[in-house]
């Protein structure tokens, strides 16, 4: 024992030796690289970041709430909190970086696993209740989804990607199919909806047509590898792929078959006068942003770089990613970097060498569906309203965006 | 020898109409993980409302009664005392004078489309207050006191007068303003184009 506790003294003393030398060179501008680096003994709680891992201290990328509303509120309420999509790599979304949007602002709850359930009643030949570990029982799947929320509307007042287009994320979801659940319940025919309702303080609910709740809905109780995250609906919710991120109800508590559209507090909130905006209200058309480079990052100077950004639809994979950085004169196909899956996003990469001259970058995606997502310009055409500073693009807005690259290097809202 | 050959063909036939079985009732369960609520427990738990208010249950308010529950269910404290005034939705079109100085979120509440002017069904108000309201309390209103709130939205709103008593039968009926014009999107198809030749 004694020399094991020496031997531990004589690491420490060492140790710190090490790290004195890597702060000394760090501050005299000499590279680290090659040096023993300092160590994770230098974290304040060392056992609990071996049981549960944290990212490096040099990593300060985070969600930022809105700014029209702060999260948490006077009430201490959660609104729509955005995603640091200029920082992100890949697809997946990192469950601590997921973007939050809540029911018209409501507290997270905190739901004891082993107390929650499920129940599946309505117009159905067998009403069921499921607890979470019987949920975990049956056959699962799993998948790789974005969701985002339908007030995802970049306005020429926000400065980057993460204002612009923050809500929206991508997790791999891991759950049970809602269509095998309800033909253990055995749907009647004259069923057209369900209504999706949530345990959190409002009780979120909303109508969701029961040609999608026995396609490719799921009950996930899984992301990104390990359990729900609380701001994401622990401990299930529902994942209506592609369908504006409201439909995808946290929390699920309840799923009651109905005959009609049950015009819940959410659905009444979408209704307009036009079906064909009431449908791009609920399903998120072909989209795309480049993340970098974008809003408030700068380029070093003229010389190699690769334009990335994110690609998805509500409808289906994405099938191919232009890129223009002549403000959309010509355009030119980007690659994929990742596998395209239905209804997630995509990493695309486009190699460009910039000539140190102001331009004007743009992405525009195209699905599987063969739709294309749309010019502020086009969509203005479609509906015959004018396109200026005041249009607002009708239903979930998919439009092509601009980042504005100055001489110096400087990204800027191309809307502004 | 023949007698296998008959077992043989005996033992098909059962495979066949064995696997033909799922196919008669596609919804038949398979697992049966899960239990069967009880009546009491499927009618605690349901509080779904639909337009035609079959789920309402017995009671009755006017907006006079509701216009008191306004003051003591705290309700001022979020929406104000104008219901348009407070950090929470706007609830009372306001006199264009008294304005929630919070900016609006997705899908915004003002003075166009409170629940009253731009629900389709009263219905929809009747379930949400249920649910949802008052904060922090949610589930402690009684279904007289719900009618009655109600019912004094909709005459702040200028949809029903004063005295107007609402009950299971007149609820579901109230004209609404916005009952005829608002769309329902169109049928979703998996892997179809959202709406055709759009843009």
């Amino acid at each position: 024992m004694e020399s094991k506790s020496s031997d531990r003294r004589k690491f420490l003393k060492n140790t710190a030796a090490f790290v004195g030398a890597a702060a000394a060179a760090a501050a005299a501008g000499r590279p680290v690289s090659g040096e023993t680096p300092m160590s994770e003994m230098e974290m304040p709680d060392l056992a609990a970041a071996i049981a549960y891992g944290q990212r490096s201290p040099y990593v300060k990328s985070k969600r930022i709430p809105v700014l029209e509303r702060m999260s948490p509120d006077d009430f201490g309420m959660t609104f729509h909190v955005t995603s640091p999509l200029q920082d992100a790599v890949g697809i997946i979304t990192p469950s601590s970086l997921h973007y939050i949007s809540t029911h018209r602002g409501s507290y997270v709850p905190n739901i004891n696993p082993a107390e929650h359930r499920l129940m599946i009643h309505g117009m159905v030949d067998r009403p069921l209740i499921f607890s979470v570990d019987e949920l975990k029982r049956l056959p699962f799947v799993t998948r790789t989804h974005f969701l985002e929320c339908l007030g995802n509307r970049a306005k020429a007042s926000h400065k980057t990607v993460q204002e612009s287009h923050g809500l929206t994320s991508c997790s791999e979801w891991t759950g049970v199919p809602l269509s095998l659940l309800l033909k253990e319940a055995g749907v009647q025919s004259s069923a057209a909806f369900i209504v999706a309702e949530g345990a959190e303080t409002v009780k979120g609910a909303t109508s969701i047509p029961i040609a999608k709740a026995m396609d490719d809905c799921l009950i996930v109780y899984g992301q990104n590898g390990e359990a729900l995250r609380p701001h994401q609906g622990f401990p299930i919710r529902l994942l209506v792929p592609g369908f504006e991120g409201m439909h995808n109800v946290k929390y699920l508590r309840r799923i009651k078959v109905v005959e009609k559209d049950y015009m819940t507090y959410n659905d009444y909130g979408h209704l307009v006068p036009d079906a064909r905006v009431a449908s791009l209200t609920r399903v998120i058309g072909p989209k795309s942003v480049i993340t970098f480079p974008s809003g408030e990052q700068k380029l070093p100077g003229p010389g190699f770089y690769e334009i990335t950004g994110l690609a998805w639809s509500g409808t289906a994979a994405i099938r191919s990613v232009e890129i223009s950085t002549d403000g959309g004169q010509s355009w030119k196909a980007a690659e994929f970097r990742t596998p395209s899956h239905p209804m997630a996003h995509v990493r695309f990469a486009y190699p460009w060498m910039w000539d140190g001259k102001e331009c004007v970058i743009l992405s525009r995606s195209t699905d599987e569906a063969g739709q294309r997502q749309p010019t502020r310009a086009e969509a203005a055409k479609y509906w015959n309203m004018t396109d200026d500073k005041d249009f607002r693009v009708p239903g979930a807005d998919n439009s092509v965006f601009p980042w504005r690259i100055a001489g110096d290097g400087s990204v800027h809202n191309g809307l502004a | 020898m023949g007698a296998f050959t008959m077992d043989w063909r005996k033992f098909l036939l059962l495979v066949a109409v064995m696997s033909l079985a799922p196919l008669a009732n596609a919804q038949s369960p398979t697992y049966k993980v899960g239990r069967t609520p009880t009546a009491e427990e499927i009618q605690e738990w349901d509080i779904s409302i639909g337009p035609d208010g079959k789920e309402l249950p017995p009671g009755h308010g006017t907006a006079v009664e509701g216009a008191k529950l306004f003051r003591e269910k705290q309700c001022v404290v979020c929406h104000g005392s104008k219901g348009s005034n407070g950090p929470a939705p706007t609830i009372i079109k306001s006199d264009g004078k008294t304005k929630s100085p919070y900016a609006c979120l997705v899908p915004c509440v003002n003075d166009t489309n409170t629940i009253a002017l731009h629900a389709q069904y009263a219905t929809t108000m009747w379930d949400y207050i249920n649910r949802a309201m008052p904060l922090n309390k949610q589930g402690t209103l009684k279904p007289d006191e719900v009618y009655a709130l109600v019912a004094y939205l909709l005459f702040k709103n200028g949809i029903i007068p004063e005295d107007q008593v609402l009950d299971q039968k007149s609820l579901p009926k109230v004209k609404m303003p916005n009952r005829d014009h608002g769309a329902l999107a169109l049928e979703w198809k998996h892997g179809a184009p959202i709406v055709a030749n759009y843009p």
